[in-house]
């Protein structure tokens, strides 16, 4: 980051948004995309033809959130454009030749966890997107159709989608285009290879042959179509159509020179040593017995909204912090207590949305391109829930045993029903398979000991920790270990921990995420795509592209 | 049966020897003629009209004239003479040979380019399908059946190069050709100004004058294209364009005449009430298809311009003329646009702006009719002149859309706009008026409606009184 330029935030609420409009009718949520030429993110760029930035991004998934917890009754949301003859023409090219590589890479990383989030949408919750194009949609624009569940194109001879990246920059669609054409809509190769090719994609009759899209409506209807299936659609939607939703309120927070604090989270940066320390924190009382009233201050939600914040903060505003040390403090009991209430209501809509929000904030962990260091100490309380964020870690570091001179008693872990299904990974496993891939059948035995207090020993007995030094060891152990992490590559770190963090079948998700850091992250820093002759450097300057044409 | 496509499609293609070709046009004939049934005028299948045919574009070839029924007429291929030593004259790949087969990675922009272009040719005619049944005379009505022909060889000029040279992909953007029409909420032509109504022959003239000159500027900048047969079949296209443009100023002029007659004549400038059309009216009318026109030209700073020039597919005007680098690679050009509330110039890369600049020459040359026009007028002693507006005023594409702009180029507020775009532009008054005028067609040889005057001299040098349609 520009250390100069205002930190990026997160926080938003629709009546702040620039860019998109809200509506609701009938059980139907509309998301209308009419981007705002002159509101990006930053100088330099203007947001022609419905293209986006970060700002337009970080608007989208607060509606995607915003429509979970505070609309109960919507079980349909149509994405469409307010702007003529054009949906969304993907990505600001301008934006991207004037950001840096890593801006680049965490603008496609948010804008592909905000996709996974409205197919999270469409499958767990109840709240079916369908997208409806009126016009072009190239790029980031039909990537984004291709996260809903159906795409209705307008059939007017020249209304098209389309997959430019590689004819026109060089480079690859980053928001899981390609993956999601021959995986998601099972597009077949040969189809795929020839759409991605033309720059000016398909339209009409091919387009739904080859099931780019679902199907072709008259443009004089589309309006009209749209909200007739959308409206079926939502009808069948298991949401509490009588519900009333919970506001979520901005998260609050302060920073404060080094140190971002929230309610439940306190994050201490070290710009020296490269590291920033997050302290969770567990609630302070029993949980409540209604979760609607307590709404947005229920802890769960409160603490799983401010983790989410505070990862997207550092991701964007605090680049060069590459390893965060995750540490909690609390009642381990009443962790566990909450996390008996989240599986006992998981029927209530609130309840499921919460435990959903987990896993999508505990992913967000797990591919933050950050090496993750747990310490569990005396005073923490890695339970269930919160212990899934010790366990997303790349390594883990137990106290075995009491500090000198503190009152605390030694630190335990403990698992919860919570470990052994709720949180999947983008793999599909849950992390403690994932941990033993080896032996499945080690996943079983620990059911048996959830609940239990597991101290440092029997922790270590379980494979739950990696290392476990006594007070003595402590801080030569945990300093060392961090400080060395500092001095590695940035680059070959990210690349080790997403290799080594996603053992186990590939899903589309991991295919998404890893073929962007791996293909895309390499294709991006070629100089066919950003060389001074390269494509995307050259976009809109009329000057052509000079390639280097070795395969490499 | 073998079909002599010589015959039926003069060509100069040598079409009987390529099979592929007779393969795609045997399924597009048809369904052109269809077209022309459904969509080209109204009710004229069995009229016998004095038209002009192309049968080779040698000088005696390319303007036969005799008694033709339009669905008979013979649509033929033509492409000017071909240069064997020629060479592309501009972009990355100047001195190269011209290219007689598309580049591969050129295939998208070229077949977009040529489909946009051919998008054009069949709107004009769907635009003016009703316009004979209003005609102010045999002549006129000629002259519309002519542009629409041409206009359909035009379509036929740029099928061919599609069914030619871009296999599956050209076939099918040749049907859908056919598919999109002219203001149709579902399947629009692709360019707005070809979704408009023409409802009136002021307008049409206006349309042939402004609209089809910005094909004579699209046409000579394709002219110049690295891809042979583009450049052939656009140069002799111009030819024919040429003739759309004389409808266009002389019958702009003829009204101009008329007007100027009948105010002389009765010493008012009331001319409504003589049933003319006043200078006003037609100053509105003027500015109204300048700017939509000017539109066609799209943005003022364009990636695809540049890209378009830079790969050597599309050129400047008379580009081999221009005295510079034909690279443009660290040239800049002067373009207009908005900053602050108020139009300035700024200097942008040349290169991005290729598309102003093709608009700059097309003003120039809209320029010099209108002197023409001012000379009817100044000649009958009448204190008017008719103006082309700012172009800033009244776009609806590039850096002035949504800006409000007087025809004399000044920024104004909405309220400002409101109050006086009345004066600028036809109200819904004013087309009511012209239209008011559209009578039944005038079909007796050698008469004429009330509010033109007739030409000075008729097609093919024919005698004021020539038939030019018989009706049968």
């Amino acid at each position: 980051m520009d250390p100069a330029a205002a930190p990026i935030d997160f926080r938003t609420e629709p009546s702040r948004y620039k860019h998109w409009k809200l509506a609701f009718e009938n059980g139907v949520a509309y998301l209308t995309m009419d981007v705002n030429e002159e509101g990006g993110l930053k100088p330099g760029y203007k947001l022609k033809l419905n293209s986006y930035d970060l700002g337009v991004d970080i608007e989208l998934a607060d509606a995607v959130q915003r429509l979970r917890f505070e609309h109960p009754e919507i079980g349909a949301v149509v994405i469409r454009s307010q702007r003529d003859r054009i949906f969304c023409s993907g990505a600001n090219i301008n934006m991207l030749g004037l950001s840096t590589h890593d801006h680049k890479v965490n603008f496609c990383k948010f804008t592909n966890e905000t996709r996974l989030a409205i197919e999270d949408a469409s499958i767990h919750s109840g709240q079916t997107y369908i997208c409806s194009i009126n016009g072009i949609a190239a790029g980031g624009g039909y990537e984004l159709a291709l996260a809903c569940e159906q795409i209705l194109l307008a059939d007017d001879g020249s209304s098209a989608v389309s997959l430019p990246e590689l004819p026109l920059l060089a480079v690859l669609p980053g928001t899981g285009g390609l993956t999601r054409l021959v995986d998601k809509r099972m597009v077949r190769r040969d189809h795929a290879d020839f759409f991605c090719t033309t720059a000016e994609g398909l339209r009409g009759k091919r387009a739904r042959e080859w099931r780019l899209v679902d199907q072709l409506i008259p443009p004089s209807k589309l309006v009209e179509q749209t909200q007739k299936i959308a409206e079926e659609v939502a009808a069948t939607s298991s949401r509490p159509k009588d519900a009333k939703g919970i506001a979520l309120p901005t998260v609050e927070r302060q920073i404060d020179g080094d140190t971002l604090r929230y309610a439940y989270l306190t994050v201490e940066i070290d710009h020296e040593g490269r590291s920033a320390r997050f302290r969770l924190n567990g609630p302070s009382s029993a949980p409540p017995d209604d979760v609607h009233a307590a709404g947005a201050s229920f802890w769960p939600l409160a603490l799983a909204r401010e983790f989410d914040d505070a990862m997207m903060h550092l991701r964007l505003n605090e680049t060069e912090i590459g390893t965060w040390v995750l540490t909690s403090q609390g009642d381990a009991a009443l962790v566990e207590a909450y996390d008996a209430l989240l599986a006992e209501k998981a029927d209530d809509w609130l309840v499921h949305e919460i435990v959903l929000y987990w896993k999508r904030t505990l992913k967000r962990l797990d591919v933050s391109s950050r090496s993750l260091i747990a310490l569990i100490e005396p005073g923490s309380c890695f339970t269930g829930t919160l212990l899934e964020v010790a366990l997303a870690a790349d390594r883990s570091y137990m106290l075995d045993g009491v500090f000198e001179g503190s009152n605390l008693p030694a630190a335990t872990v403990r698992l919860t029903g919570m470990n052994f299904g709720p949180y999947p990974m983008g793999n599909g496993l849950t992390r403690l398979s994932t941990r033993f891939l080896n032996d499945p059948r080690h996943v079983d035995t620990l059911k048996d000991q959830a609940r239990e207090p597991l101290h440092a020993a029997a922790a270590d007995e379980a494979g739950l920790v990696t290392f476990t030094p006594d007070d003595i060891d402590w801080e030569d152990e945990v300093r060392l270990a961090v400080e060395e992490r500092a001095g590695f590559s940035p680059d070959g770190l990210i690349g080790m921990e997403a290799n080594l963090r996603f053992p186990g079948p590939e899903t589309m998700e991991t295919k998404i995420f890893a073929r962007l850091s791996a293909w895309q992250n390499w294709i991006f820093q070629r100089p066919n795509a950003t060389g001074p002759e390269g494509a995307l450097k050259l976009y809109g300057t009329g000057k052509q592209s000079k390639y280097d044409r070795k395969r490499a | 049966m073998a079909i002599d496509y010589s015959q039926l499609i003069p060509n100069n293609v040598d079409l009987s020897s390529d099979r592929r070709l007779q393969r795609a046009l045997e399924n597009w004939q048809p369904r052109f003629l269809d077209w022309w049934k459904d969509m080209g005028p109204d009710g004229t299948s069995s009229f016998d009209v004095y038209l002009r045919t192309a049968v080779s574009t040698d000088s005696n070839g390319w303007a036969n004239f005799g008694y033709v029924k339009m669905p008979d007429y013979r649509w033929g291929i033509f492409l000017a003479d071909r240069d064997p030593e020629r060479q592309i004259a501009f972009g990355d790949n100047k001195g190269k040979p011209a290219w007689q087969d598309v580049p591969g990675e050129m295939r998208s922009t070229l077949r977009r380019l040529i489909v946009t272009q051919g998008d054009t040719e069949p709107a004009s005619v769907e635009q003016q399908r009703l316009l004979g049944k209003t005609a102010p005379s045999l002549y006129d009505l000629r002259n519309l059946f002519q542009i629409n022909v041409e206009e359909g060889r035009h379509l036929w000029a740029m099928v061919y190069l599609l069914h030619a040279y871009f296999g599956r992909d050209g076939r099918e953007e040749a049907e859908a050709m056919l598919e999109r029409h002219s203001g149709d909420p579902d399947k629009p032509r692709i360019l707005g100004a070809f979704n408009e109504a023409t409802p009136d022959w002021l307008s049409f003239f206006m349309f042939t004058y402004f609209t089809d000159r910005d094909g004579k500027y699209q046409l000579a900048s394709l002219a110049e294209s690295g891809f042979d047969p583009l450049a052939r079949s656009c140069r002799f296209m111009l030819t024919e364009e040429a003739h759309h443009m004389f409808v266009g100023e002389t019958g702009v002029g003829r009204i101009l005449q008329r007007t100027c007659e009948l105010m002389k004549e009765h010493r008012t400038d009331d001319v409504r009430s003589l049933g003319g059309i006043d200078l006003p009216t037609i100053q509105k009318y003027l500015n109204f298809h300048f700017s939509v026109s000017l539109d066609l030209f799209g943005q003022e700073a364009s990636t695809n311009a540049a890209n378009y020039y830079t790969q050597g597919v599309k050129g400047r005007f008379l580009e081999t003329r221009i005295d510079d680098d034909h690279l443009l690679t660290n040239a800049t050009y002067e373009i207009e646009t908005v900053e602050d509330g108020r139009i300035v110039k700024k200097a942008v890369p040349a290169l991005q702006a290729l598309n102003e600049r093709l608009r700059q020459d097309y003003i120039d040359d809209c320029a010099k009719g209108v002197l023409r026009w001012n000379k009817t007028i100044e000649r009958a002693g009448i204190n008017f002149e008719m103006t082309l507006p700012h172009r800033a005023f009244d776009r609806q594409i590039g850096a002035f859309a949504g800006v409000r702009v007087s025809p004399e180029g000044k920024v104004l507020s909405e309220a400002e706009w409101n109050a006086h775009k009345d004066r600028w532009l036809p109200t819904d008054e004013d087309r009511a008026y012209v239209t008011s005028l559209m009578g039944a067609a005038v079909t007796q040889p050698g008469k004429f409606a009330h509010w033109i005057a007739p030409p000075a001299r008729g097609i093919n040098n024919q005698p004021g009184d020539f038939e030019y349609v018989r009706f049968n």
